[in-house]
């Protein structure tokens, strides 16, 4: 075997995600044909890849969210890394955003941080646990005094 | 040969996942004297192999002195080394676990990194090591027992760690990296 490139492309997350759900669903239907000696399950890797990449924010992606999202973020003037890393991590807060876009004190002002963290939030979509939480922890809070 | 390459780790490429596609078949031969027929296929594999400065989320293997151990599940070998943790860190020799004496205005907040834990970590470098046939790894001494020599195995055995084909090392030292319960609201 030669590897020709060992760099060809850049795959977001979701792209993995989506490749390996498609080729659980082909071996689920394989399964199911009389030819088949029972369900071929996925191997290894690719069932551990899958079972980490359903815990992440591209589990809820899809190729219409990240069309959305990279056209939003063309003005933005980020690199394909950051832009793949804030597709990837979703990120919720400025240190977060700190962490995944290079020099940012000095590429970005405290709003456009704050508008980066508004358009990650609203155009991938979150996780709904961790939402109902935050939201449950909102009302509980709700009647302590504001100091 | 394609099948077999899923969980496998390519020298300085990454560790191969699954298939992406075929891009090239090319025509088949039949060599004399080799009864079986040969096709060139040319295909792309998904590889993961994080950048350097790559932010990524994994879990708390194990602590040791070494420093500390995190997994994907689907990718073990991640250390990220005591001088890349968030200072000061100390090694709880007891607990097995490393700590990070958090100051605060009340004196010393001892964080602990226990198994488990979600962590965010920064990729700071790769090592791969040539694990195969051929490599330097290989050149090992031959223990064949001469002729009027004992067999018995040495009283003690050298015991040759096996070396991952592919390592990450991290660092936590930044503000927003290590366990994610630490930066959350």
């Amino acid at each position: 075997m030669e590897v020709k490139n060992a760099n060809a492309a850049m795959l977001s997350n979701y792209e993995v995600f989506k490749l390996l759900t498609d080729l659980k669903e082909q071996r689920k239907d394989a399964g199911k044909s009389k030819h088949s000696l029972g369900q071929q399950d996925l191997n290894t890797i690719m069932y551990e890849t899958l079972k980490y990449l359903s815990k992440t924010p591209c589990s809820r992606q899809s190729p219409e969210i990240v069309r959305e999202f990279l056209t939003t973020m063309m003005p933005q003037k980020l690199t394909k890394a950051e832009k793949l890393q804030l597709l990837n991590q979703r990120p919720q807060s400025a240190v977060e955003i700190q962490l995944m876009v290079e020099e940012s004190e000095e590429r970005l002002t405290e709003e456009q941080i704050e508008e980066l963290i508004q358009t990650v939030a609203g155009v991938l979509p979150g996780d709904p646990e961790q939402e109902n939480a935050a939201a449950a922890d909102a009302e509980m809070n709700g009647g302590a005094e504001q100091s | 040969m394609m099948r077999k390459a899923a969980g496998l780790v390519v020298f300085n490429v990454g560790l191969c996942i699954c298939l992406y596609d075929i891009t090239k078949l090319e025509d088949s031969y039949i060599f004399p004297g080799d009864g079986a027929s040969h096709t060139k296929v040319h295909f792309r594999f998904v590889v993961f192999h994080p950048f350097l400065e790559e932010i990524l989320v994994g879990k708390i293997k194990y602590c040791s002195q070494e420093g500390v151990h995190v997994t994907m599940g689907f990718f073990d070998d991640i250390l990220i080394p005591p001088e890349s943790l968030q200072q000061p860190a100390k090694f709880d020799e007891a607990e097995q676990v490393w700590l990070w004496e958090y100051e605060t205005d009340e004196g010393a907040h001892d964080l602990y990194m226990d198994q488990g834990e979600e962590i965010r970590f920064r990729v700071t470098d790769e090592v791969f090591v040539d694990t195969s046939p051929t490599g330097p790894a290989a050149a090992t001494p031959d223990n064949a027992a001469q002729p009027g020599q004992s067999t018995a195995a040495p009283a003690e055995e050298s015991t040759e760690k096996k070396e991952a084909p592919y390592t990450l090392i991290g660092t936590i030292c930044e503000p927003g990296l290590g366990l994610l319960s630490w930066w959350n609201n």
